[in-house]
């Protein structure tokens, strides 16, 4: 691949043309298309201008996808090759194999890291129509080109790009990953965070700010419209499947029916060539609707459920922050109330107790939680500004891409159906051509 | 042509000369009356005079023949000489109603009439090799548009044909309002074709067959069964087509939709969708110009009928012919016997006189003179009926040749607009996808 003679040329502090260049060579490698019009060069320059603090430094490639067997089970790798300038790495390149596992893995130690980061999503883990679909070539490929592009948005991520697991991942060998994989926090650990998450999330935040409600708002509707073109598209792709399927039947006919003609056998077997063509060229417009268009919308309907959890997430680190707030409200209270006679202390009385000893170890330990909940109310306080505000920049970041993404894939498909159309354009042209006629190209009148 | 010279050409196989019988069914007066058509090769055909049109189809209510209510579709057929049109500027054209099924009686007389013509085939009855959108009722309007167009294709063939176009029946279906059924059926042609349908349904097999003929007759069936197949398939096409084009309308609602809560992006999403709802809507009009197509290739399936019939019809002759030899051919035996007194044992003759005894020379005398009047008629029929079944073998012939010529130009002609079609539809995808294109990048 050609990128990989320019990568050692690409400075860090960049050249700004270079880089370009390179950010479009390697886009275009993901869409195995060498036609530039796919990816326009504004949505390109863009893209540069808003991140200007990001420098590409480091390519990524995954390929190779093998079959590994072994006693337990099979599974395949892929090959993940690494290439980098950065001081942060040991070295300035890197090959390791993969399997879908580690990807997941990635992805969740990520996610644990960085909750209110949006992550693109990995292709779907299960294969609804069978056990051997996995194994399937075209399923492997779609895979492939997805993982390909999760690893190097997190590559092109200004925060992300330095998660030390991502580091891990890219640099460590199988058994290194494996040991690594088993260190962080513990089970039980784990397990706690999830039941705060839960019951956080049943408690449900009070005071969301309006922004982050549009932002549900716009997620609800981006999902539901998501889902509708991936549907769309998919069944597009279906249609035209099947109108193929009729067109091939066409082509035999007419050559047949040359069989039983005299004057007419040039006409009819050439409009059953003409057929036969246009079939072939029906084909590769399916395939390149198939390859490039479909995998992206999927990928956003994918997206739109990580927006959700990442919207909710946010909200559950606020309501853990208000439960804080509220616990410290009715400590308060508690210590309010102590100033006035209490039942308890009274009861304790007639047991021997010094009322008075019991109201002050009482207001010790209130003002001991208190002074707790305080320290913790900050600490969940700086906690929801840094959720808040990594999310707000993270969502621009998100939407620029979406758009671009969006946009190359709408624009690639208007590309596919022109060239289509143009490809049997010319078939048929050469048809009237072939017959000799010079018939005017208006509707016509006929008898 | 003496019997036993009948009897030598019947035992040469692929002999030319094949002695025919003429249509036994016509009288005397119409024979004469086809063959002054049939000598005008120089004569001019009706529609260089005349200009006819379908100009209209409406509705009308009316009682039929079990006394009921029903709706029926007249087309309005219009007439103009084609010198009045030099001489005047507002010539108003002559006109008068009819129904489809005037027009099935005008064809069936006009098959009847001339069995050796392929005779122009009428718009199909029913709407067949339909695919889902396109409407199988007789009363829906595209169908109503598509028949007028067939009817008046049916006119023009026969109006410019040089036999057919100079019958008087065809003539006053174009010109006399009322009455006009009642003409046709005074010519009796009815029985005729009650007759005839049931001669060509029967199963007969020739002695020697002409192979021009049977040649023909396989390219019939073969034209026939190749031509239904395209239209199965082209129609299942159709649909798909259809619904590719269809589903890109979605496209355009959910554009809209989206645009909603998208603020760069609104604008091209929401024009992008107009073009995707301009190209779902696009399909209309390329599927009713296939129609067409398939129109014209219908004419030719049902053309194939008529062309198969032409051949029926001089099998059927043909085997009358071999029957009359053969009947011929027996009497002269019976002749032979009688006359020579030789019985054949195995004979029904034999086999009598064996039984009831010989009869009196009287009796064989009378015989033999009956015979001998059977024979002379016998020879003196099948002497004319051959000289005009090579009239026959003659007029179909050049009618045939006709038929393949114009068959040939026509369908070429319908090849080169199907591709013309798909060049206009190709142009209008290019168009539309450009726009789009256009759209997409500035969002």
């Amino acid at each position: 691949m050609e990128s990989e003679s320019t990568t050692s040329s690409a400075q860090v502090n960049g050249n700004l043309a270079q880089t370009v260049a390179d950010l479009s060579k390697h886009m275009l490698e993901l869409d195995e298309d060498d036609d530039l019009e796919v990816f326009s060069k504004d949505a390109l320059i863009n893209q540069y201008k808003l991140e200007e603090q990001d420098i590409k430094d480091v390519f990524i490639t995954v390929d190779c996808p093998e079959n590994h067997v072994t006693s337990i089970e099979t599974f395949v790798t892929y090959r993940v090759i690494t290439k980098t300038t950065r001081s942060e790495f040991d070295s300035s390149e890197y090959e390791v194999r993969r399997r879908y596992q580690d990807f997941l893995w990635l992805k969740g130690k990520l996610e644990e890291a960085h909750p209110t980061l949006i992550i693109n999503p990995l292709p779907e883990k299960f294969v609804m129509k069978g056990m051997m679909e996995r194994f399937n070539d075209d399923f492997i490929e779609t895979r492939r080109k997805a993982l390909h592009k999760f690893v190097n948005r997190i590559a092109d991520h200004p925060i992300l790009s330095f998660n030390e697991d991502f580091k891990v991942f890219l640099t460590a060998q199988a058994w290194e990953l494996a040991s690594h994989k088993k260190q962080g926090p513990g089970l039980l650990s784990r397990m706690g965070e999830t039941v705060r998450a839960v019951a956080a999330s049943v408690r449900g935040v009070q005071n969301r700010p309006e922004e982050f409600t549009a932002m549900n708002d716009y997620v609800e509707t981006f999902s539901q419209k998501m889902g509708m073109l991936d549907k769309i598209a998919q069944r597009i792709v279906k249609e035209q499947k099947e109108y193929l399927e009729g067109m091939k039947e066409c082509g035999p006919v007419y050559t047949l029916w040359s069989g039983s003609e005299d004057q007419l056998v040039e006409p009819l077997k050439a409009i059953a060539g003409c057929i036969d063509n246009c079939c072939k060229v029906t084909e590769e417009q399916v395939a390149g609707l198939s390859e490039n268009q479909v995998p992206i919308l999927h990928e956003y309907v994918l997206c739109a459920e990580t927006l959700k959890a990442v919207l909710r997430r946010r909200d559950n680190i606020q309501a853990e922050y208000e439960s804080k707030v509220d616990a410290l409200a009715s400590k308060k209270a508690d210590k309010e109330n102590l100033k006035h006679t209490d039942l308890s202390f009274v009861f304790g009385g007639f047991l021997g107790k010094n009322t008075e000893e019991a109201k002050q170890q009482k207001e010790q330990r209130l003002d001991c939680e208190m002074k707790e909940l305080k320290e913790e109310i900050g600490r969940l306080e700086d906690k929801v500004e840094c959720a808040n505000n990594t999310l707000k920049v993270d969502w621009e970041r998100w939407k620029r891409n979406m758009q671009s993404d969006v946009k190359s894939a709408f624009v690639d498909m208007a590309d596919t159906n022109m060239n289509y159309y143009k490809k049997c354009l010319a078939i048929w042209e050469s048809f009237l051509t072939s017959q000799k006629t010079d018939v005017h190209l208006e509707k016509d009148t006929d008898s | 042509m003496r019997g036993s010279e009948i009897l030598e050409s019947m035992t040469d196989s692929g002999n030319e000369e094949v002695a025919v019988i003429g249509n036994t069914d016509l009288t005397a007066a119409d024979l004469h009356n086809n063959t002054n058509n049939t000598m005008t090769e120089e004569g001019v055909p009706l529609l260089k005079k005349m200009e006819i049109s379908v100009s209209e189809a409406e509705k009308r209510t009316g009682k039929n023949a079990v006394n009921m209510q029903e709706i029926y579709t007249v087309y309005l057929i219009e007439t103009r000489p084609v010198d009045a049109i030099t001489e005047g500027p507002s010539a108003a054209p002559d006109s008068l109603w009819r129904r489809y099924s005037e027009f099935e009686l005008l064809r069936n007389y006009l098959l009847v009439t001339f069995p050796y013509i392929v005779v122009p085939p009428l718009p199909e009855k029913r709407a067949e090799f339909v695919w889902h959108k396109l409407s199988a009722d007789n009363m829906d309007p595209d169908f109503v548009e598509r028949r007028r167009i067939g009817l008046e294709n049916f006119l023009l063939r026969v109006a410019s044909h040089s036999v057919l176009s100079k019958d008087k029946i065809f003539y006053l279906f174009l010109t006399q309002d009322d009455g006009w059924k009642d003409v046709v059926y005074d010519t009796g042609f009815q029985a005729k074709a009650d007759s005839r349908l049931k001669a060509l349904n029967a199963t007969f097999r020739v002695k020697n067959p002409d192979k021009r003929y049977t040649e023909l007759k396989h390219y019939s069936d073969e034209l026939q069964s190749v031509i239904s197949q395209l239209l199965r398939v082209r129609a299942k096409v159709a649909d798909r087509l259809y619904g590719v084009y269809k589903v890109h309308g979605n496209y355009g609602r959910v554009f809209s939709e989206w645009s909603a809560i998208e603020r760069e992006m609104g604008d091209g999403l929401q024009s992008a969708g107009h073009h995707m709802d301009a190209y779902a809507a696009s399909v209309d009009d390329i599927l009713e110009e296939e129609e067409h197509y398939a129109d014209q290739l219908k004419e030719y399936l049902y053309y194939s009928e008529a062309l198969r019939a032409v051949c029926r019809k001089h099998e059927l002759i043909q085997y009358e012919l071999e029957m009359a030899a053969q009947d011929l051919v027996s009497k002269k035996q019976q002749r032979e016997e009688l006359a020579t007194g030789t019985v054949r044992t195995f004979s029904l003759k034999g086999m009598t006189s064996k039984l009831f005894g010989q009869e009196t020379p009287e009796q064989r005398e009378a015989k033999l003179k009956v015979l001998e009047e059977q024979i002379v008629e016998g020879e003196e029929l099948v002497k004319t009926s051959n000289a005009e079944c090579d009239e026959y073998v003659r007029n179909a012939w050049i009618d045939i040749d006709r038929f393949k010529e114009q068959k040939n130009q026509d369908l070429k002609e319908a090849l080169i607009s199907y591709a013309v079609m798909q060049i206009s539809m190709c142009k209008k995808g290019i168009q539309v996808w450009t726009n789009a294109k256009e759209c997409f990048s500035k969002m």
